[in-house]
C-alpha cells in the first residue's frame, strides 16, 4: 500500500482545504450533515483567528484542567529496564503526565475546545460517543461546566466493562444511552451518535472523542490536543537542554498520539512510535488498523480499517475499552505510509504486565491504553543507549479499569 | 433514452422501491415489487454499520449479512432480475466502503456486467465524488445523489453538478424510516429543487401509506418506499413476497390515481 513519496517540506501543514491528509481523511458523509461539517469548519477557523477564542481555551486549560501537565522523569522503571537491559543500555523514560489532568485523562483537552466552539456556533445541545468512558467522562463534565444538556452514547459492552465511567456520567448530569447494535462497543457508539446528530441537526454539536470522523474533526481534534506536544518540548527543553529520542504513544482513534506526535513532526531527529492494542493477537481478535487493516471509509474519513474483502468492517477486539475500534484517525493512516511515524502493536497480555509494572516501579497506576504504549518503551529502552531520551505520554489514569484488570488478573474483588 | 428516464412519465409518479438484498427471499420479492407495480427497484447492499438507517433497514443489514450476503450475491441478484425484467430499472444503494473496497473501477464494470442502471451511496457527497463519480459516469451509470432540508440554495449547484439519473430528496434531517415531512414542506423543497434542474425529482424517507405515496405523487416525480417494505419482510422472513405485493399494489394504486 505504501507508495513512495517525496518528502513534504513541512510534515504539519496537513490537511489541505478539502481535509485530506494524503490520501486520507476526507468528508465522507450523509448530505443532510454536509453543511452542519462546512459551517463548523467556517467557524473553527474563525476561532482560530480570534485572540479571545485562544484566551478562553488556554484559561480553562490552566484553572479548570490543570495546565501544564508535569514531564516526570521515571528514574526507578528506568533502572527497572536497565537492571534487564545489556551493558550500557537503558534510555531514560519520562512522562507528560496528562493523566494528572481534571478527569483523569487527555481527552478533556478536546472536549473543553470543542464546547468552546459549541458555544460559539450557538448550539444548544451536546451529544458525544464513548469507548472507555473517559470521552464520555470528559464531555459530561465540560456540559456541566457550561450548562448545556449532554447525551452520550456508549457501546452496552462497554457499559458493563466501564461501570465507574457510566456512573460519573450520570453524576455530572449526562444521560448515557446504551447502544446495543453490533459489537456494542465504540464503533456502534459512533454509528448511533452520527444517527441522532442527523436527526437534530439544528441544535446539536457533536463533540468527537478522537482525532477522525469528517474534516474538521481530525484536525481541530489534533490542533486542541497538541497542548501535550507543545508543553512537553518546552519542558524537556527546560529539564534537559534537548529534545527527546523517542516519542512514544498508544493509539485507538490516535488523540493522544496526534497531540504528542504534531509539535516534534519536524523536528527530523526526534523519532516517534505509535502503539496500537494487538488484542489477543494480530492473527487473532485485535484492534491494530494499521497491522491488519486496509484503507476504506468510515465515520466521515477515508483510513485503514479493519474490514473483510468486501469492506464489511470487522470488529475490533482490545482489553482497553479506549482502544477497541476498527480504523484510526486519517492523519496517522498518513504519517504511516510516508514513513515519518513508526506504528506497531502491543498485546492484552503484555499491556497488563507493563499496567503492573509502572504501578510497583513507580506508584503511578495507569489506564490500560497508555500501558500499551508504557509495554512498547520498556521494550525500545532497554535497546537504546543510556544516553537517549524517551517522552511516553501517559495519557489516562487507571482507576477505571481496575476491575477490569483484576477480572484479567483472576483477582475476585 | 436510458431505462431509468424512460420509467419517469409526465401524466404520474413513479413508484421507487427498496429493499434489503440477501434479506429474505431477494428475487421473489423483487419480482413482487415488479408485479405490485414497482417502477423503479432500489436494491439495497448490506453494511455492518449502516450509519443514516434508522433501525427498520439497520436489522435488514443484519439479517442479510448474517445470512452472508457478499458483494458476489448482490450482483448475482442483480444480474438474475435483468434477466427477469429486461426493462425495469435497478438502482444498488448502500455506503461507500462496500462499494469502494475493490476500486471504483472494478465497481462500475461490475455495475455494467450485472445491468444496474445506477447508484445511490449515502456517504459519499459531491465533493467526495472522485473515489466513485468519474468511474460511473465513464461506464454511463446514474450518479444518483441526495438532496435534504438542509441543502440550501448556496450549496445546490454543486450537489447537482455531476448528478445524474434523478435527484432523491430526502424530505426528514434524520435516519430512515422514522417520521415523514410536512406535505407543504416537501412541495416548497421539489419546487424549489425543479427551478435549478431538469432532473426527476424522487422524494423519500418516511412514506408509508397509499395516502402519504399518493400526496407525494401530487407534486414529486418518484416516490420512494423502503422501511415499510422492510418491516413486511421481517414480520414474514422467506414467505413474504405475497405480502410486499400486496402492499406494493396498493401503493402503486394509489399512485396511479393521483395525477400529477
Amino acid at each position: 500500500m505504501t507508495e513512495t513519496q517525496n518528502p513534504p517540506n513541512s510534515y504539519r501543514s496537513q490537511p489541505d482545504e478539502r481535509g485530506h491528509f494524503g490520501d486520507f481523511g476526507g468528508r465522507y458523509v450523509a448530505e443532510t450533515l454536509m453543511p452542519l461539517v462546512l459551517d463548523l469548519e467556517k467557524h473553527y477557523n474563525a476561532a482560530k483567528a480570534d485572540p479571545a477564542f485562544k484566551a478562553e481555551f488556554d484559561d480553562l486549560l490552566e484553572h479548570y484542567v490543570g495546565r501544564p501537565s508535569p514531564l516526570y522523569y521515571a528514574e526507578r522503571l528506568t533502572e527497572d529496564v536497565r537492571s534487564n537491559a545489556p551493558e550500557g543500555k537503558g534510555a531514560q523514560i519520562w512522562f507528560k503526565r496528562d493523566e494528572l489532568n481534571h478527569t483523569g485523562a487527555h481527552k478533556i483537552n478536546n472536549c473543553i475546545g470543542q464546547i468552546l466552539l459549541a458555544k460559539r456556533m450557538g448550539k444548544t445541545r451536546i451529544i458525544a460517543e464513548t469507548g472507555a468512558g473517559q470521552h464520555g467522562v470528559a464531555t459530561a463534565t465540560v456540559c456541566a461546566r457550561f450548562g448545556l444538556p449532554c447525551v452520550i452514547y456508549m457501546g452496552a459492552r462497554d457499559m458493563e466493562r466501564q461501570q465507574p465511567n457510566v456512573f460519573r456520567m450520570k453524576l455530572l448530569g449526562a444521560e448515557v444511552i446504551g447502544v446495543e447494535s453490533g459489537a456494542r462497543t465504540l464503533k456502534d457508539a459512533m454509528n448511533e451518535a452520527l444517527r441522532d446528530w442527523v436527526a437534530n441537526v439544528h441544535d446539536t454539536f457533536y463533540i468527537i472523542g478522537t482525532a477522525a470522523g469528517p474534516h474538521p474533526y481530525p484536525e481541530l481534534v489534533r490542533d486542541f490536543q497538541s497542548v501535550i506536544g507543545r508543553e512537553a518540548r518546552g519542558q524537556m527543553m527546560e529539564r534537559t537542554g534537548r529534545l527527546p529520542d523517542l516519542l512514544v504513544a498508544a493509539i485507538g482513534g490516535g488523540s493522544n498520539a496526534i497531540g504528542l506526535f504534531h509539535p516534534f513532526l519536524d523536528d527530523a531527529d526526534v523519532a516517534m512510535l505509535g502503539i496500537e492494542a494487538a488484542g489477543e493477537g494480530l492473527k487473532k481478535k485485535h484492534a491494530a488498523s494499521l497491522a491488519g487493516g486496509e484503507p476504506g471509509i468510515l465515520h466521515g474519513n477515508k483510513t485503514y480499517l479493519l474490514q473483510d474483502e468486501d469492506g464489511q468492517i470487522d470488529e475490533a477486539h482490545s482489553i482497553s475499552a479506549g482502544l477497541d475500534y476498527p480504523g484510526i484517525g486519517p492523519e496517522h493512516s498518513w504519517l504511516s505510509d510516508i514513513g515519518r511515524v513508526e506504528y506497531d502493536s502491543c498485546t492484552d497480555e503484555d499491556a497488563l504486565a507493563a499496567f503492573q509494572q509502572l504501578c510497583r516501579t513507580e506508584g503511578i497506576i495507569p489506564a490500560l491504553e497508555p500501558s500499551h504504549a508504557i509495554s512498547a518503551v520498556v521494550k525500545r529502552a532497554a535497546e537504546m543507549g543510556k544516553d537517549k531520551i524517551i517522552l511516553a505520554n501517559l495519557c489516562g489514569r487507571g482507576d477505571k479499569d481496575i476491575f477490569t484488570v483484576a477480572d484479567a488478573l483472576g483477582v475476585e474483588m | 433514452m436510458t431505462r431509468l428516464s424512460k420509467s419517469f412519465l409526465s401524466d404520474r409518479a413513479a413508484l421507487v422501491a427498496f429493499i434489503t438484498a440477501g434479506d429474505g427471499d431477494t428475487a421473489a420479492n423483487l419480482d413482487a415489487l415488479v408485479e405490485g407495480g414497482a417502477d423503479i427497484i432500489e436494491l439495497g447492499m448490506p453494511f455492518t454499520d449502516p450509519m443514516a438507517d434508522g433501525p427498520a433497514i439497520q436489522l435488514a443489514n443484519l439479517r442479510s449479512l448474517a445470512a452472508g450476503t457478499k458483494t458476489a450475491d448482490i450482483f448475482a441478484i442483480a444480474k438474475d432480475f435483468r434477466v427477469r425484467h429486461p426493462n425495469v430499472p435497478l438502482i444498488l444503494m448502500g455506503y461507500a466502503n462496500p462499494m469502494v473496497r475493490r476500486g471504483a473501477q472494478w465497481f462500475a464494470d461490475a455495475c455494467t456486467d450485472a445491468g444496474v442502471d445506477g447508484i445511490i451511496c449515502v456517504d459519499i457527497p459531491a465533493e467526495e465524488d472522485d473515489v466513485l463519480g468519474p468511474a460511473l459516469r465513464s461506464a454511463d451509470i446514474a450518479n444518483v445523489r441526495l438532496a435534504t432540508p438542509t441543502t440550501d440554495s448556496e450549496r445546490l449547484p454543486a450537489v447537482l453538478e455531476g448528478a445524474t439519473g434523478f435527484l432523491y430528496y430526502v424530505s426528514v434531517a434524520g435516519v430512515t424510516g422514522k417520521q415523514q415531512a410536512a406535505q407543504a414542506s416537501i412541495e416548497d423543497a421539489v419546487a424549489a429543487l425543479k427551478s435549478q434542474t431538469d432532473l426527476p425529482i424522487a422524494v423519500g424517507f418516511g412514506i408509508r401509506t397509499p395516502d402519504q405515496a399518493a400526496a407525494v405523487a401530487r407534486t414529486a416525480d418518484g416516490v420512494v418506499v423502503g422501511s415499510a417494505i422492510v418491516e413486511i419482510i421481517a414480520e414474514h422472513g422467506s414467505n413474504a413476497a405475497p405480502h410486499v405485493h400486496g402492499y406494493v399494489k396498493s401503493l402503486s394504486s394509489a399512485i396511479h390515481a393521483a395525477r400529477k
